[in-house]
């Protein structure tokens, strides 16, 4: 197997006395699409958080490309090309599509704004994403659909020239046809060679998608597992913890 | 859906990028398509000035109609000066109410500043240099500005509290310094001028050479660097429009202002004696100037793009790395420069400081602002927006009065005005595709 880009080993994190992530190892390939499921409560945002550098895990090692890194902001996360894409977003309904793909970075020349080279390169940024359903880089985000928003979500990370992108729950709340668009778009990104930490709830989606699963139980990574080696009911199994996994590396 | 139609078949060509396979951008085509597609985000809902400037004409329509005064060159020099102030503190509201926050001691902030001005330049008194003493009253609106930042930006009370507690906490201040029932005149003719002196006719005619130049140099440097891109311009025609729209109306304007507007007094038919008041008033270009600073540094810099984004969706602008924090302070103390320079308009045009100066002046700067579309949700609206809902308002207040109205029909007109603004604006919002009230 390839160098994973990503490498946790044994995290623990717990708030107060509760221990949410209790020994918890993870690897992530480039060019490859790593699930992350588990049941509410598993630990899984808590995870997402500490590699996004905005709560720091309190044991444990990260590595990033086989060295050790330490993970204490979300500049740090940033500058090694670790993107998260929330859930809920985070666009700003008011600025356009350019604007909000660059905001935070914004080319400047002479301390004011490049918008001839921001929107060239959101463009393009886009097209490599072979996004078609964006009628103008110039839209304001609050006049797109669901699946577009995800859509300047993901290709925002993708300009940033992230070589990890965490995906939470791409799919929620999105219809059938905006779903396969993400979906397309999130093996489009793998092909790009980023490695993809998608969670998510949808084990349809995932099987689409995911080359690797791994299923969070209660704060303990109970199932590494590829994607062509296991079956919807096993995962289901090992999500809700009626069945182990035994083949654990 | 036919998006969807249209992804599945894109997969194709992805390979092959096309250099003139860039998404659209809106900017493509000609002067009519550019026209349609302005007129289609109007209906859409995105009036921006519009309203605003309608409400502006159909208001100076009726009162040339009803009066024979409102029209003429001593007027629109007066209400001009009358709007300044007005003007000035709109456009520095814009700054919080861009980010949802608002400061309703704006006014008492002028009336606070102002007051240490006077005393501090005070014949009688300390008597210290004009200059410094002005310069001691925009120190204090810097202050009074990091203050309110520091409480709602730091601490994280609303702003509506904090600067409510400042509004009231400001009269009591002001009270103090000038003292009950004091008045402090002001003796300092370069303070005077600015609302009541006026340019010379040439200086007028360069100030519009001016404005004219810098709004060419910004159009061709923003058509380079698109150029530079190699993404589409918007048609040259429309910079040709813009420069022709700034040159007839400032022409107009400055020919107008240029014009004798002072007393003349006849006998048997003759001309004898009064008085020559001509040239565009002086406080015109310092409007002109600060309107066109702060939309430089709203458009074209960080700072405004993150007031914008702030005001839109704080917590993605934190995730996106910006400091809200001080970016937010930092609006709070624009606010208050801004009202610290709008109460020195109201001296200048006044001539005179009380105990009570400034206090009831934030609302109108609030109504003017939103008349002119900026919305109080904020992350929509601009500076001229402001600048324009305070014309409106001025000429009101200058209209109702030369009909004889009186201060009560002034008020309630102004009132309605801004329910009507704040309903079209509303109304716009629900064509936009959005919610009555957005978070």
């Amino acid at each position: 197997m390839d160098v994973p880009i990503i490498e946790l080993t044994d995290v623990k994190k717990s708030f107060g006395p509760v221990s949410v992530l209790k020994g918890v190892s993870l690897k992530a390939y480039p060019g490859k699409v790593t699930a992350l499921v588990g049941d509410n409560g598993a630990g899984k945002s808590t995870l997402i958080k500490g590699l996004a550098g905005v709560q720091p895990y309190d044991e444990g090692t990260v590595k990033f490309d086989g060295e050790v890194v330490h993970l204490t902001n979300p500049r740090e996360a940033s500058h090694l090309g670790i993107e998260v894409v929330y859930q809920d977003l985070a666009l700003c309904d008011n600025l356009d599509i350019v604007q909000n793909m660059f905001l935070g970075r914004e080319e400047t020349e002479w301390g004011t704004f490049d918008e001839g080279e921001m929107e060239r390169q959101a463009s393009e940024t886009l097209r490599s994403l072979s996004v078609r359903t964006v009628k103008s880089v110039r839209q304001k985000v609050s006049s797109l659909s669901g699946g577009q928003r995800q859509t300047v979500a993901i290709a925002r990370s993708v300009l940033k020239a992230a070589r990890v992108v965490i995906l939470d729950e791409p799919t929620a709340a999105l219809g059938v046809a905006q779903t396969e668009q993400v979906l397309s778009l999130v093996k489009r990104l793998a092909e790009q060679n980023v490695a993809v930490i998608m969670i998510s709830h949808n084990l349809v989606d995932i099987f689409q998608v995911a080359d690797y699963i791994n299923v969070l139980y209660l704060g303990q990574m109970v199932a590494e597992i590829e994607t062509s080696k296991t079956t919807s009911d096993d995962v289901v199994g090992y999500i809700t913890g009626s069945k182990t996994y035994g083949g654990a590396a | 859906m036919s998006d969807s139609k249209k992804t599945t078949t894109a997969v194709d060509d992805t390979t092959a990028l096309p250099a003139s396979g860039l998404i659209g951008s809106g900017m493509e085509g000609g002067l009519v398509d550019q026209v349609r597609s302005y007129l289609s985000r109007v209906r859409a809902g995105d009036m921006g000035v519009l309203p605003a400037v309608g409400g502006l004409v159909v208001l100076s329509i009726l009162f040339t109609l009803l009066s024979q005064y409102f029209l003429t060159e001593r007027n629109i020099a007066n209400l001009i000066t009358q709007a300044a102030p007005s003007i000035m503190l709109a456009m520095g509201l814009v700054f919080v109410i861009l980010l949802g926050e608002i400061d309703l001691s704006a006014g008492t902030t002028s009336g606070v500043a102002m007051a240490i001005f006077v005393v501090l330049a005070d014949p009688g008194g300390p008597n210290i240099n004009w200059v410094v003493a002005l310069l001691i009253a925009l120190v204090t609106g810097v202050a009074i500005g990091l203050f309110i930042g520091f409480f709602v930006a730091r601490v994280g009370i609303p702003s509506f509290v904090v600067t409510l507690g400042l509004f009231l906490g400001f009269q009591g201040l002001q009270l103090i310094i000038i003292g009950a029932g004091g008045l402090f005149r002001i003796t300092q003719d370069p303070v005077i001028a600015i609302e009541n002196g006026n340019l010379l006719p040439w200086q007028g005619w360069v100030m519009l050479v001016v404005m004219l130049l810098i709004s060419a140099v910004t159009a061709f440097v923003d058509r380079r660097r698109r150029s530079r891109a190699e993404v589409p311009n918007r048609t040259l025609a429309l910079v040709w429009i813009k420069l022709a729209l700034i040159l007839v109306v400032g022409g107009v304007s400055v020919l107008l202002l240029n014009q004798n507007r002072g007393q003349v007094n006849y006998l048997n038919g003759k001309i004898v004696g009064g008085n020559t008041i001509e040239g565009v008033p002086i406080v015109v270009p310092l409007v002109l100037l600060i309107l066109w600073f702060g939309t430089f540094v709203l458009d074209r810099t960080r700072y405004g793009r993150y007031l914008y984004a702030i005001g839109g969706n704080a917590e993605a602008a934190r995730r996106a790395g910006i400091k809200v924090i001080g970016i937010k302070w930092a609006a709070f103390a624009i606010c208050s420069t801004l009202a610290v320079v709008s109460g020195l308009l109201t001296a200048s045009k006044v001539q005179s400081v009380d105990a009570s100066f400034g206090n009831n002046t934030v609302l109108t700067g609030v109504a003017a602002a939103v008349v002119g579309g900026v919305s109080l949700f904020g992350g929509r609206g601009r500076l001229v927006h402001a600048a324009v809902g305070a014309l409106v308002i001025s000429v009101i207040t200058n209209g109702l009065g030369l009909l004889n109205l009186g201060g009560g029909i002034n008020l309630l007109v102004t009132g309605a005005v801004l329910i009507l603004a704040a309903t079209v604006d509303a109304v716009s919002r629900v064509r936009a595709g959005g919610a009555l009230i957005r978070t």
